[in-house]
């Protein structure tokens, strides 16, 4: 599998004793939406922090664009790769405008701190996250749903090819969930940035992946459109739920329906 | 582009700069020029502001000159330079510890130059204007290096940093204690003063190291701003952003210890000024950027102790009270009020 952006090869990492993520291959399809899907401790999260270098594996290896990602600098991987972590904490009083700002980093220098470039990329970032208005609001003083998007926000300002987020849904209300998943989606679609989330919902996964990864014990379960891969046999491998899985109405997706408590029914 | 800022531009060099940033720092370019004038007036004899004004501009009569420029200006200046590292290194500790209550006071680097400070007083024949400073930096930057080393495990983590911090606070207390018990009265005395801070009686001898050294450390640390204002988005942002995050926590972690090391040996352990000033200064800028964030620390820090210092000579005049009696007292009530609020925010969370 080669000229794919991001890849995984033979990738290793664990915590002391703990093997989170054992002997895994994978390659991150450029200019789609990838999801990562599996039950908690499944190694998703693990997974997804080695790809964004912020783990050190024990072996194998992440290759961004073919090189090695710990051996490129990391001026020039947070050009490339931008990540938001799971519910990431701004500090008190700073504004939606300072944090978007702050996405520059990588891009300036010691005296070059703010060019019409950042300019531009923050305007730009603001307005596609719909966080214009609030510029000059603290974050603290925001909802939830407003508070993620001036995080994706300042992901988008360091205006990556590559944008991978951890749980970018969790806490959030279902119409602030669709909005941010919405969001993600025309960054692939209109923007050609390639977005690799991990996810709770498999039903929204199933919507919104074009592919989708599924993780069994720190290994590759199946990887694949979701039509193709998501079946009951598969949810029970997954998530060990007993499902019936029919098709979304709305877009004709897989669509995940946990067989019912036998006392409900 | 918002309103609330604006941009300064020189060839390849630019800067965002807000609005209310840029009053801040005009009405601090004001102000403190104006409190170094009173400091230099106010004493036991006093000298008419206009008079004072002159005679440090050098047109002053030859009397006046030397009182203002042999006895008063040094010490004003050792509460502005004072004053200014610990603003800048309390900014800095805040942080990268991203705990709004963490000084220097706090994780033990003034209370090893207290002990450091009183072992020369109380159990050493040394004598002379270096001794006490320089017993005062060694144990300043002894326990800065306790404090990195003990808690260094793949790097420093703000939180360990505090921890380690309030043990070795403990311990310095605890020296400090003993070696007082074992002093003559007079030494004691001498020692107690010394302990709550106070400018009285610095001269030239101890504003020059002071000034010196802060030439170097106070460039240093705003150069770091921009590391400062990724990491305080937390570690993973912060890498994700590409910033050495181990390397520059260090760096300014080092360079605060030795703000408040440098302050200290001149000042002794001017109480609160290095927790208060940070908060004050965001109060005034309503922002979070380092780089405006540390300069005006600095400049809120050199307020507060000479305007304390001022005050600390006319409360009881002719009787001096040490200059950090006035900053704790002026500052230990918003201690409780934040103390209080981090406790409900605590019921409530």
């Amino acid at each position: 599998m080669t000229g794919a952006p991001l890849e995984a090869r033979e990738l290793r990492v664990g915590y002391g004793d703990v093997r989170a993520v054992d002997g895994l291959d994978l390659a991150i399809p450029g200019q789609q939406f990838t999801m990562i899907v599996g039950a908690n401790g499944c190694g998703k999260s693990t997974l997804l922090r080695s790809l964004a270098r912020l783990l050190k594996p024990e072996a194998g290896s992440v290759l961004l664009d073919g090189r090695d990602i710990l051996r490129t600098p990391s001026r020039e991987v947070a050009r490339r790769l931008g990540l938001l972590p799971q519910s990431p904490v701004a500090p008190e009083g700073l504004t939606v405008h300072d944090l978007v700002a702050r996405g520059r980093y990588p891009h300036q220098g010691l005296f070059r701190q703010w060019s019409p470039e950042d300019e531009a990329a923050v305007e730009h970032a603001l307005a596609a996250t719909g966080v214009h208005d609030l510029a000059d609001r603290h974050i603290d003083a925001l909802s939830g749903g407003q508070r993620q998007r001036a995080w994706i926000a300042m992901v988008l300002a360091q205006e990556t090819e590559l944008v991978l987020l951890d749980e970018p849904t969790t806490y959030l209300d279902l119409a602030h969930q669709v909005e941010v998943l919405d969001l993600l989606d025309e960054l692939v679609r209109d923007h050609g940035r390639t977005v690799v989330a991990v996810l709770h919902d498999i039903n929204q996964a199933c919507r919104y992946a074009d592919h989708l990864v599924a993780l069994v014990s720190g290994r590759i379960h199946a990887a694949g459109r979701p039509e193709d891969v998501v079946d009951a046999a598969f949810i029970q491998d997954v998530l060990g739920l007993a499902s019936h899985v029919g098709v979304d109405p709305i877009t004709g997706t897989p669509l995940v329906l946990p067989t019912a408590n036998p006392r409900r029914s | 582009m918002s309103a609330s800022a604006f941009v300064v531009r020189r060839g390849r060099a630019s800067l965002r700069v807000q609005r209310r940033t840029a009053s801040v720092f005009a009405l601090c370019l004001v102000a403190i020029p104006l409190a170094l004038v009173v400091s230099v007036a106010v004493g036991e004899f006093p000298v008419p502001l206009s008079e004072a004004f002159s005679a440090l501009v050098g047109r002053g009569d030859p009397g006046t000159s030397f009182v203002i420029h042999d006895l008063r200006l040094p010490r004003a200046l050792a509460a502005l330079l004072a004053g200014a590292a610990l603003g800048i290194s309390g900014a800095i500790f805040q942080e990268v510890t991203r705990n709004a209550l963490v000084s220097p006071d706090i994780v033990g680097v003034s209370g090893g130059a207290s002990a450091a400070a009183c072992a020369v007083i109380v159990l050493t024949p040394w004598d002379g204007p270096w001794a006490v400073p320089l017993g005062a930096l060694a144990g300043a930057l002894v326990s800065g290096a306790l404090l990195f080393g003990l808690s260094w495990r793949d790097g420093l983590t703000g939180y360990r940093v505090v921890l380690v911090g309030i043990g070795l606070s403990s311990l310095a207390l605890a020296l400090t204690s003993y070696v007082l018990t074992r002093g003559r009265v007079f030494e004691v005395g001498e020692a107690y003063v010394w302990l709550v801070g106070t400018v009285n009686g610095r001269g030239w001898d101890q504003v020059t190291p002071l000034a010196m050294s802060m030439v170097l450390l106070v460039p240093a640390s705003l150069l770091a701003g921009r590391q400062l204002d990724a990491l305080v988005l937390g570690d993973d942002i912060a890498r994700g952003l590409g910033a050495p995050v181990g390397r520059s926590r260090a760096g300014l972690l080092v360079l605060a210890t030795l703000l408040t090391a440098v302050a200290v040996a001149t000042a002794g352990p001017i109480g609160f000024v290095a927790f208060i000033a940070p908060h004050l200064a965001r109060r005034a800028l309503d922002s979070r950027s380092a780089t405006a964030l540390m300069p005006a620390s600095a400049a809120c820090g050199a307020l507060l102790v000479l305007v304390a210092d001022v005050v600390s000579r006319l409360i009881f005049a002719p009787t001096e009270m040490p200059v950090g009696l006035i900053t704790s007292i002026l500052a230990a009530p918003y201690f409780l009020v934040m103390l209080r609020r981090a406790a409900n925010l605590g019921a409530a969370g």
